[in-house]
């Protein structure tokens, strides 16, 4: 499609948004990631069944993890879209992009940058 | 198997905050089954409490570590080799374990990360209820195996009180009328009659009420 989105964001590739843990999503805030979302299927048409409705429960529960530690639970989104729909990738990647921009760095990273400094 | 929640991160920061390196402690048994302490729970809150720490300007160490169980010394000995490194241990154990761990290790500060609260089952991954108060008496053959020292908000033992309601219990209407449950279970089982042979009168003295307890089997002991 060559639609464009982007470069700010990096893709990583999982067989299912299933697969994605609580505990991953706390690790790449804790390296520095200003935002995360997760690209799921959409609901009721998940490839394993329901993978994606797991990810979505898990997804709020990091929010509130993140909403405890003082980073603003936005940066954490979940999305739903079909594997088909190049536009809405893009689409949901400028989306995403937009808002963490906004929302400036993480507060996270601020102080470990305040540390090496 | 024994069933806790984690304590707020907010006053876990708050117990940690005069240390920069601490050993968080996780149990592989029943606390990991109730998802409040087990290797996975230690990570997030490790991963928590750096993130948090990181944002106030302070930084910590933490080294993470699941052990067996923290209910036997053979078990607790296996962080002997790097304790001393750390300030302070966070367990994140039932209250057993993290007793334990303080006696084991009685120089080194231990605080306790879960409020540990019953004796439960699962009732289906991610809901867990109390079923045994660990009174020492138990009855359960006489009541189809529904315990009413447990599940009775009042502990009745003759029958449910005047706020059984629709099978439910009057504290709460999620909770179960223990005595409604006891009644379809001996009818269910054919028992009927045990529901109106009356039970006398507890003797609580072999529960907590009689003291913190001790249970010895002179057969095992060695030496």
């Amino acid at each position: 499609m060559r639609i464009n989105y982007p470069t700010s964001i990096k893709v990583i590739k999982v067989p299912c948004t299933g697969r994605v843990d609580v505990l991953t999503i706390l690790k790449a805030f804790e390296a520095g990631m200003d935002g995360v979302y997760l690209a799921g299927c959409l609901e009721g048409e998940c490839h394993f069944l329901k993978g994606n409705l797991r990810a979505r429960k898990r997804v709020n529960y990091a929010k509130q993890l993140l909403k405890e530690v003082g980073i603003e639970p936005e940066r954490l989104e979940m999305y739903n879209l079909s594997s088909a729909q190049g536009q809405r990738f893009a689409f949901i990647a400028n989306e995403m992009a937009e808002k963490i921009r906004a929302l400036g760095p993480s507060p996270v990273k601020k102080a470990q940058d305040a540390f090496k400094a | 198997m024994i069933v806790g929640n984690r304590k707020s991160l907010e006053e876990i920061l708050d117990m940690v905050k005069p240390y920069k390196k601490i050993l968080l402690l996780g149990c592989r048994e029943c606390i990991t089954v109730c998802a409040a302490g087990g290797e996975r729970e230690v990570g997030v809150l490790a991963s928590e409490m750096k993130m948090s720490r990181a944002k106030d300007g302070q930084e910590i160490e933490i080294k993470e570590f699941a052990l067996e169980r923290q209910c036997d010394f053979e078990y607790i000995d296996q962080i002997k080799p790097f304790v001393d490194e750390y300030e302070a241990i966070v367990s994140m154990a039932c209250g057993a374990g993290i007793q334990y761990t303080a006696e084991r290790f009685p120089k080194k500060v231990v605080l306790p990360a879960i409020n540990t609260t019953f004796l439960g089952v699962t009732l289906e991954q991610g809901v867990w209820a109390e079923r045994c108060q660990g009174c020492g008496e138990c009855i359960l053959h006489l009541t189809g195996g529904v315990c009413p020292v447990a599940r009775c908000a009042k502990s009745l033992f003759n029958g449910p009180c005047g706020g059984s309601s629709g099978g439910k219990c009057e504290v709460n209407k999620e909770t179960d009328c223990a005595w409604q449950l006891i009644v379809d279970r001996l009818k269910a089982l054919g028992q009927l009659e045990k529901y109106e042979e009356i039970i006398g009168v507890k003797d609580w003295t072999t529960s907590r009420d009689g003291g913190p307890r001790k249970r010895i089997r002179e057969d095992l002991r060695l030496g």
